[in-house]
């Protein structure tokens, strides 16, 4: 497959950067024609996967988050969202939705929303090392577009 | 992310307006929990008409919202969610912890 375009940054892990880094991938992203939908769908995956970065992976500390988003032939995206932050012990535990290690006030569902607004998502890391979050979105035609 | 507070009756409705996330989140969390501690009232309606965006930082915002109402055997009610938003409530499930209401201004998603 062939990468048509690419986008890469790294941002410190504050909360103030939560909007920023959906906005920039979204505003990526819409050089694709997006509808509506799938930019709030993808807006709501990256702002989760920030999220994570920032209230799990680095918790009172403040890190890197490394973030890369290539878009493929056939309008396909792929966002990568990596921390060198403490790593998830049990992914399969931490994926389960109403999981959380966050609070009373964490809903525990932000990998199942991640889930539910990508095509694919794969989680992989490790403890002490950190976490990457993968997610694919293949954004649909239109009618007018060209094969 | 604003949130305004008012009061009619034994009803606290707050207006939030804006972008809901973990950042925005915790001082509309304090000012409703402060509110409902001073008016005790037997519905809180979190109306989200001005609402752009939200994740699940505002899922947390209503289960927490939840407890606090059903402390008080109170009545929970979500008002006028954008379409995104009410997909992102209806995935959480939480039709079935409060009463969402649409007011029919809803537009449909345009291509």
């Amino acid at each position: 497959m062939k990468v048509i375009n690419q986008f890469k940054m790294q941002l410190d892990s504050h909360s103030a950067n939560e909007s920023f880094a959906r906005t920039a991938i979204a505003t990526f992203v819409a050089q694709l024609d997006p509808t509506l939908e799938e930019i709030s769908d993808i807006r709501t995956a990256v702002s989760e996967a920030v999220t994570n970065c920032i209230v799990h992976a680095y918790k009172e500390k403040i890190g890197v988050i490394y973030i890369t988003v290539k878009i493929y032939d056939g309008k396909k995206v792929v966002i990568r969202i990596r921390d060198k932050g403490c790593g998830i012990e049990n992914i399969e535990q931490a994926m389960q939705p109403m999981f959380t290690t966050g609070g009373p006030d964490r809903a525990g569902i932000g990998f199942a929303v991640m889930q539910s607004f990508t095509d694919k998502l794969k989680v992989s890391s490790k403890v002490g090392y950190g976490t990457t979050v993968v997610m694919h979105k293949t954004i649909a035609s239109r009618q007018n577009d060209r094969a | 992310m604003k949130c305004r507070l008012a009061v009619s009756g034994n009803m606290l409705t707050a207006y939030l307006d804006g972008e809901i996330d973990h950042h925005s989140v915790q001082p509309v969390r304090e000012s409703i929990d402060n509110a409902i501690d001073r008016n005790q009232p037997n519905s809180l309606v979190l109306d989200f008409s001005d609402v752009t965006f939200m994740d699940s930082s505002g899922i947390g915002l209503i289960m927490g919202r939840f407890r606090e109402t059903s402390r008080l055997g109170a009545q929970l009610y979500i008002f006028n969610p954008q379409p995104p938003i009410e997909k992102l409530l209806l995935i959480a499930g939480m039709d079935k912890l409060a009463k969402i209401q649409t007011n029919g201004k809803k537009e449909k998603y345009k291509r």
